[in-house]
């Protein structure tokens, strides 16, 4: 039997699918994330866990009160979403606040828009601003990593790793927030060994993830270079000019959300410009931004900002910067 | 050799090939067709004359229908046989629309009713040339079915300095222009070259995407000894065989938007095109048959055949051993542009240059999901146009919307809906809006005529009018003396039209 109902081409499809796309994005998560956990303990993943879940469980509701098919709750985008905002919270944070954060993300960022495609904001950028303001002491409690050491009869499991309790353990300042003062040295940066968020403290792993979501073709590298080199060349400048008042470059790109948020964060598809020229602009502003934000604003971090404020433009940037039309002379196009 | 690594155009994507299937089986001849069936009516709607009755006797290369002019090309019988009926018939149009068909019953002779003996090409006149391809009801055998013959003429006009033919075949599945290029290269060589002499332009180069090394081997040595042919290497890449694409990687220059490739010089035809020429103009043979790949995962044998114009769709899944399994969907086309069959018993037309029977895990349909502006239909997009905010315009009907982003200059390659995570299917929506503009332009012409016609008329009322009341007030002035005693009479045969 052939089926005769009248359908446009093409017949054949490449065969990817959102859900393939979300999921490639959270195995590059993967590397970032077990380090995290492995340097800040149980608490630690008592946070991830709370936020994945809780994040599918109000994506459930936002599906059923929209009147779509649940199905698409378990799709990626809820777990990534969840997955983010927990890489982006100190590791002490308590899990009532990272699930309160996930309901503002899920259900206030992106069920009120409509759904996965309608929100205008990064959600879980949203989620994690909104802990910041509502939660400050919480959301700046930062701890030293405690990682098990190696011990004479096998692994040993620091009081602080095995800790539930957030309130136990050492404070101590993040690299971003003594940026001129004393940091972390540069193989501290990159290999992650220095107070910061879950996720968020191991340069290299991130770098890693982003070059393999590169190298598969989910993201284009446009965001992510232009993010970094945005933060970078103004970081240089004026770190060569007035180095006690300024961060260095590699201080800047190193910590914090910057990686995170160059490969990650910025690069989510629902918020971020489609053109490959409005991608450019897209990432120079976000950089911008987080390098004002932390030389000049009142918080030390400024990636979540800088990523809702540009995200705020992608409208306007899709509207008009649009690809040159195939064959139009005198057209600058990448 | 430009852009063998570079892409020659942004966008385009890889899309599996399947050509595997038919690419290394030589071209079969199928057996003569027990019978065939014409559509007396073309793929831009017209519909021909036709020149025989039903119960006539007709030979195979015989005139049976003709149009008004040279935009119908003319139509032959491609068997020997009788005229079984002239009547409604499913025709390839997706819609499964009924056309007046002639339908010919064949006797299994497969000479020709005429000798076609071979003539001396190189004392035709270019004109010559171009009224044999017409006479030969040549069209485009890439798809787009336009009389090749006039193109030929125009691009004359025009004064086209290169011709450009397309081996490109970008088209998963599709092979037949491979195979012929493989098997025939001499005469396309030679197509090529009467070409050349009927535009009176200066070379030809043949183009051929990268993953036919066989087909660039054999074409170059046969175009070796011809110092005006050549043969140029196109990255493979889809959409390559598009006109516009194809003559950027070619030569480096693109054709701006809204204009043709004669604009810059340049005509573009396929190479089965150009084999079809060589046989009009050396045999006078008409175009009544053609290489088609017939193919398919739910296809027991797919196979490269010649095809006599007008051979149902059903015999030719016959002629390739039937189906191993239930076909999801029928395409007369390739795969990325075809248009699904609405009927086994569709007949083949001249512009149809593949039938694929398609399995469902090669359809893979899938509910589409919403867009998640993940922007790779805009990477994918060969034209430089932003689809998913097209599909999203057209969705709603807003066709201003879609045209901002550039449904005009759409392609329908379908190459955004390829590589769509979401399985939203772009090209259903701009064929759509396309569509519903065409409508609106139609609704709008047929407006702006209609009150062309009023105003005229009004126009030419008013001017009767004022044409009456001259002729009244001379006729009153001449008259004015003997008119003025009688008063009241005047008056009343001034009244009554009917008096003058």
């Amino acid at each position: 039997m052939v089926q005769f109902t009248p359908v446009a081409g093409p017949h054949t499809h490449g065969g990817t699918s959102t859900t393939h796309l979300m999921f490639l994005v959270i195995a590059a998560l993967v590397p970032a994330t077990v380090f995290g956990l492995y340097l800040f303990g149980i608490n630690a993943v008592i946070v991830l866990l709370a936020c994945v879940s809780s994040a599918v469980l109000f994506e459930y509701i936002g599906l059923k009160l929209l009147g779509k098919s649940t199905h698409s709750a378990l799709d990626g985008s809820a777990i990534l979403t969840g997955w983010l905002l927990a890489l982006s919270l100190p590791p002490s944070t308590p899990w009532w606040i990272a699930v309160s954060g996930v309901f503002f993300a899920i259900v206030i960022g992106k069920t009120v828009f409509g759904g996965l495609g309608q929100n205008p904001f990064n959600p879980a950028m949203l989620g994690r601003v909104m802990l910041l303001i509502c939660f400050p002491v919480e959301l700046t409690d930062w701890r030293l990593p405690n990682p098990p050491q190696q011990g004479a009869d096998g692994l040993l499991l620091g009081e602080q790793w095995l800790s539930t309790n957030a309130i136990d353990g050492v404070s101590a300042a993040t690299p971003l927030s003594q940026l001129t003062g004393a940091l972390p040295s540069l193989s501290e940066l990159t290999t992650g060994h220095h107070a910061g968020s879950l996720g968020e403290t191991s340069a290299l792993l991130i770098l890693l993830g982003g070059l393999f979501l590169i190298w598969r073709g989910i993201i284009h590298w446009r965001i992510p270079a232009t993010l970094l080199l945005s933060i970078a060349i103004p970081a240089a400048i004026s770190h060569a000019i007035a180095p006690e008042s300024f961060g260095s470059a590699s201080a800047h790109v190193l910590s914090g959300g910057a990686m995170l948020a160059a490969f990650f964060i910025a690069t989510d598809m629902v918020t971020s410009p489609t053109s490959p020229k409005g991608q450019i602009l897209f990432g120079i502003g976000c950089g911008v931004l987080i390098w004002l934000i932390r030389t000049f604003g009142s918080y030390p971090e400024g990636v979540a900002f800088a990523v809702l404020i540009m995200n705020a433009t992608t409208p306007v940037i899709d509207h008009y910067l649009k690809p040159a039309v195939f064959g139009q002379p005198n057209r600058f196009s990448l | 050799m430009l852009g063998l690594r570079k892409k020659p155009f942004s966008g385009g994507i890889h899309p599996r090939g399947h050509k595997e299937l038919t690419e290394n089986t030589a071209i079969v001849s199928s057996e003569e067709p027990r019978r065939v069936c014409l559509s007396l009516q073309q793929r831009n709607g017209v519909v021909l004359r036709s020149h025989v009755n039903v119960g006539d006797t007709i030979v195979k290369g015989q005139l049976v229908a003709s149009g008004p002019n040279d935009m119908c090309v003319p139509l032959h019988a491609p068997i020997n046989g009788v005229v079984e009926a002239i009547q409604p018939h499913v025709s390839a149009h997706p819609s499964g629309l009924k056309t007046n068909t002639l339908m010919i019953k064949g006797n299994g002779d497969p000479t020709w009713g005429i000798p076609h003996v071979p003539c001396d090409t190189s004392k035709l006149t270019p004109e010559e040339i171009i009224q044999r391809v017409l006479d030969a009801g040549i069209v485009g055998l890439g798809g787009a079915g336009f009389p090749s013959g006039l193109k030929l003429r125009f691009a004359r006009q025009k004064g086209v300095k290169t011709l450009l033919l397309n081996g490109g075949e970008c088209e998963p599945y599709l092979t037949c222009d491979d195979r012929l290029m493989r098997e025939k290269a001499a005469e396309i060589a030679e197509g090529a070259a009467l070409m050349v002499r009927a535009i009176g332009c200066e070379q030809a180069i043949i183009a051929i995407e990268d993953n036919k090394p066989d087909s660039i081997s054999t074409m170059q040595s046969a175009v070796a000894d011809r110092p005006n042919l050549s043969v140029q290497i196109v990255p493979s890449l889809y959409p390559m065989g598009s006109e516009r694409h194809l003559i950027k990687a070619v030569t480096g220059h693109t054709v701006p938007p809204g204009q043709l490739s004669t604009e810059i010089g340049i005509l573009v035809h396929n190479v089965a095109t150009a084999q079809a020429v060589f046989e009009a103009v050396r045999y006078q043979r008409p175009l009544i048959r053609r290489v088609m790949t017939i193919s398919g995962g739910a296809l027991e044998q797919p196979t490269n055949l010649i095809v006599a114009m007008g051979t149902l769709v059903s015999d030719l899944i016959a002629r390739c051993g039937g189906l191993k399994m239930e076909a999801a969907r029928l395409v007369a086309g390739g795969p990325m542009m075809g248009q699904v069959l609405p009927s086994p018993f569709v007949p083949i037309d001249k512009s149809i240059g593949g039938i694929l029977a398609l399995s469902a895990d090669e359809i893979r349909a899938e509910q589409s999901h919403d867009c998640v502006r993940c922007g790779r239909c805009v990477n994918a997009c060969p034209m430089g146009l932003m689809p998913f905010q097209m599909a999203a315009h057209s969705r709603v009907s807003d066709l201003d919307g879609a045209r901002h982003f550039g449904l005009d200059n759409c392609l329908l390659c379908g190459a955004c809906s390829y590589v769509c995570p979401s399985r939203i299917p772009l090209v259903q929506y701009f064929q759509h809006a396309r569509s519903s503009l065409n409508a609106s332009r139609t609704m709008e012409r047929k407006s702006a005529h209609a009150r062309q016609l009023t105003e005229a008329r009004q126009a030419r009322l008013m001017r009767e009018a004022e044409a009456k009341k001259a002729a009244k007030a001379a006729r009153s002035k001449t008259r004015k003396r003997p008119a003025r005693t009688p008063r009241k009479k005047a008056d009343s045969t001034d009244s009554t039209p009917t008096s003058n």
